[in-house]
């Protein structure tokens, strides 16, 4: 499939009328059965494996089966995505086990300031200087033709 | 009974359509200056923004950053690496800015990797390593901060650009619909962004079963910058570049950390390296000047070496020997401590390369035990995409910068405002422009602010709100939802059509009065493998295939008026197709016309086999469509340098 949803984990993010992997699913995909409150991967060839709604499911009831036209089965990629890093346990087919951690931001989740710190520069909109240049350069000034 | 869709408005005055790196570095700048020009700023999304786009999986690396090297030093590579083509306007104009975008990339909280003294660890000369699984959540968060939460519209995909009444070189409006509830949106502005990224799937992909969607680009991006662009009349570029990445096969996991970071080499099945020999005295290479004679080896011509291998020579399939460099990195650790702690820290970063953007080429590893260290692994060029922001140069022809003119190019590359179309009020970035290559996610994202900028200089200096023809806009509501009405008149006549089937699992309809989009899109697949240049055939064509190309692709849009669709998901899939049929057309088009072999490895046309410098490698291939007649206009823009290159600089 791609990624697949494991029916006794999936509550249907607890009936709200959207659930997570439906909001985070770039080729939108994902998609709930109200009846019995259950997600689902609606068109798992054009699914990408990009793994946003396997991270982001809050019950961990979405994973991953390789392409069947080319993956043997039994081996398994599977994240622990937290606020600072990211957790990959990898299973071979053959047994092996290995494990990744890698962070994956250095910032609290939501203080993105758009100026990445660098607050707002001398240019106008009739000059070439983008709005927090030169100080996020970290340059003097902006290269031109002649330079 | 179909549903009844109700029309929503949405006034702005600058509407960026679609938030991927590009529309996020758009949003970020065009918020600064429309704050203090009282200008509303909106932004509209096809998918969720936190994950939306090319970049949505995650990046390993940033592909473009200066560091110390000038602009004409990247140019240099660029100039290089595309054969000639490229406008030196743009790609120097994205070079000067991209070290502020990496800075800020740093300040929002993406992890880029410092060596002990603080300094960024390069894979290449231009190339960044970062911890980047969360690097498009991270950029749109500040993107999201910028433009406010309010201003964002997700899970809305503009199908068309609507023009002003009465001056139809002007962009007025734009429409689409939402993919979850039954609602047609119709946006009203002064300027707008195209942001919509490149195209997937318009040739065949070589995994076509369950592992279709395994593009090495993304299955969403289906070339609507493209078709917005070009049915709103703009002249577009250079639709004959496309781009074929050489990757690890079937999984197309990145190579770039084997080959830059860790020195592996590639040869044919029986050893041979083909990438020296090339080089070497006599070598293929050479066949290709001035291109082919200078480092680093133009990406298409790589291909090229692998396709000779692959098809002339049948000696496949390459290899790329990872058990050999990671013995070559045992030899240089001083004792069995060092290599094994060594090999452990090289290990991590290999599959960090991996699980950071391509996940399913750690599937694919684990499914089939492969351990680097053991034995090489096959590569293989990919099926052909259209990509203005990497190695390819698809997209809109817009203007560049006013200070990076010549008296010369200023008459050609500048009209006003920067990366304006020559639409009036519609701009482009990211894959949406075209000749302004090797950005990459940085440089898009750079790009966008560019154009962010201008656009909000562009409301402010036409502050009249231009006009649509509502009788248009009507026109195209019932055009847009025509494939659902299909459904609804003809899906009895067969056994299989039952509106229980709605999100039902997938059964394709038999039935004589409609196609649905997967049988629209096996069908383009077909087409443009078998004679528009696929890797189905071995990437050649010519003037007679392209030419039949051209009938099958009228019959084809013919039949896309007759799409049907059972859901919103499917009614996005049937516009994804018109998108992707369109670029399709273009791109056979600008093929037929460019009648040389330019980028080998890309496609070769086996009626001109060569590189044809003096007729072809000093133009650029542009087009203009007109949308009522359905007719496209072929015509040739000059290549101006604006700086002398004396040394091609490395990767």
């Amino acid at each position: 499939m791609p990624s697949f949803v494991i029916e006794e984990k999936c509550d249907g993010c607890k009936g709200g009328d959207k659930t997570a992997c439906m909001y985070i699913c770039p080729n939108d995909l994902m998609v709930l059965d109200v009846d019995r409150m259950k997600a689902y991967n609606s068109e798992p060839d054009m699914c990408w494996e990009c793994y946003n709604c396997v991270k982001i499911c809050p019950t961990q009831a979405i994973e991953v089966r390789g392409y069947a036209d080319f993956t043997p089965l039994g081996a398994s990629v599977q994240p622990m995505r937290g606020t600072e890093d990211i957790m990959w346990t990898v299973k071979f087919r053959g047994g092996t086990i290995k494990r990744f951690k890698f962070p994956i931001r250095t910032t609290p989740e939501g203080s993105a300031k758009p100026d990445g710190g660098f607050g707002v520069g001398p240019g106008t909109l009739n000059d070439q200087l983008l709005f927090t240049e030169p100080a996020s350069l970290k340059d003097d000034k902006l290269w031109t033709l002649g330079d | 009974m179909m549903q009844e869709f109700k029309t929503v408005e949405v006034t702005t005055d600058l509407l960026i359509i679609g938030p991927g790196m590009a529309g996020c570095g758009a949003a970020v700048e065009a918020s600064h200056w429309a704050k203090q020009n009282n200008v509303k700023v909106t932004v509209v999304d096809k998918a969720a923004m936190e994950r939306s786009g090319a970049v949505g999986m995650g990046l390993s690396a940033i592909n473009q950053y200066q560091g110390t090297n000038t602009p004409p030093d990247y140019l240099s590579y660029v100039r290089q690496d595309l054969m000639g083509l490229c406008r030196d306007d743009l790609v120097m104009d994205i070079s000067r800015h991209v070290n502020g975008t990496v800075h800020m990339f740093e300040g929002y909280g993406l992890p880029i990797w410092k060596d002990p003294d603080g300094n960024y660890v390069h894979e290449g000369r231009w190339q960044l390593m970062i911890n980047g699984e969360s690097y498009k959540a991270i950029v749109a968060e500040a993107a999201k901060n910028a433009v406010g939460i309010d201003n964002i519209i997700e899970r809305v995909f503009v199908v068309r650009l609507l023009l002003d009444k009465n001056d139809k070189k002007r962009v007025a409006g734009a429409i689409g619909f939402s993919v979850r509830d039954p609602e047609i949106y119709v946006f009203k502005f002064k300027a707008c962004i195209v942001s919509a990224g490149g195209a997937v799937h318009v040739f065949r992909p070589r995994s076509t079963g369950e592992g279709l969607g395994r593009a090495w680009y993304p299955p969403w991006n289906a070339g609507s910058s493209s078709y917005l662009t070009t049915t709103a009349g703009a002249e577009m570029t250079s639709q004959e570049v496309v781009f074929i990445p050489g990757r690890f096969k079937d999984g197309y996991g990145p190579v770039g950390a084997w080959f830059l970071l860790f020195k592996a080499s590639a040869t044919s099945a029986t050893g041979f390296n083909y990438m020296a020999e090339g080089l070497a005295e006599g070598g293929e290479l050479h066949n290709w000047p001035p291109y082919g004679k200078v480092k680093p080896i133009p990406t298409c011509l790589r291909n090229h070496l692998m396709m000779i291998e692959m098809y002339q020579k049948g000696d496949g399939p390459i290899f790329i020997h990872t058990d050999k460099a990671i013995a070559k990195l045992a030899e240089k650790a001083p004792d069995e401590k060092t290599y094994k702690k060594e090999l452990k820290k090289l290990e991590a970063e290999a599959w960090e390369d991996f699980l950071d953007m391509t996940i399913s080429q750690a599937v694919l590893w684990a499914s089939k035990d492969v351990f680097p260290e053991e034995g090489p692994s096959e590569i293989m060029p990919s099926e052909p995409y259209f990509i203005g922001s990497h190695s390819g140069a698809s997209g809109a022809w817009t203007s560049g910068p006013e200070d990076l003119q010549t008296p010369e190019s200023k008459d050609v590359y500048f009209w006003g405002y920067n990366r304006m179309t020559t639409v009036k009020g519609l701009f482009a970035a990211g894959d949406g422009v075209g000749v302004s290559s090797h950005k990459f996610s940085s440089g898009s994202f750079t790009e966008g602010r560019i154009a962010g900028k201008a656009a909000v200089k562009f409301c402010v200096e036409n502050p009249e709100m231009p006009e649509f023809d509502a009788a248009e806009v009507d026109k195209l509501k019932e055009r847009i939802l025509l494939p659902l009405k299909h459904y609804e008149e003809h899906h009895k006549y067969t056994t299989l059509g039952t509106a229980t089937k709605k999100y039902d699992l997938p059964v394709e309809e038999v039935n004589p009065y409609y196609i649905t989009p997967k049988h629209a899109i096996f069908r383009l697949n077909k087409i443009m493998d078998e004679y528009v240049a696929g890797w189905g055939s071995q990437y050649t064509c010519s003037a007679v295939t392209l030419n039949i190309a051209l009938d099958l692709l009228k019959l084809l849009k013919e039949d896309l008026n007759k799409l049907a669709a059972r859901n919103l998901h499917e009614l996005m899939r049937c516009w994804e197709n018109v998108h992707r049929v369109q670029i399709a057309e273009a791109h056979t088009r600008h093929k037929l016309y460019r009648e040389e072999t330019r980028w080998p490895g890309y496609y070769y046309r086996s009626d001109f086999r060569k590189l044809d410098e003096d007729k072809w490698g000093k133009v650029f291939v542009n087009s203009v469509y007109d949308a009522e007649k359905d007719e496209f206009t072929m015509l040739t823009r000059p290549i101006i340098h604006l700086v002398d290159i004396k040394e091609v600089v490395g990767m």
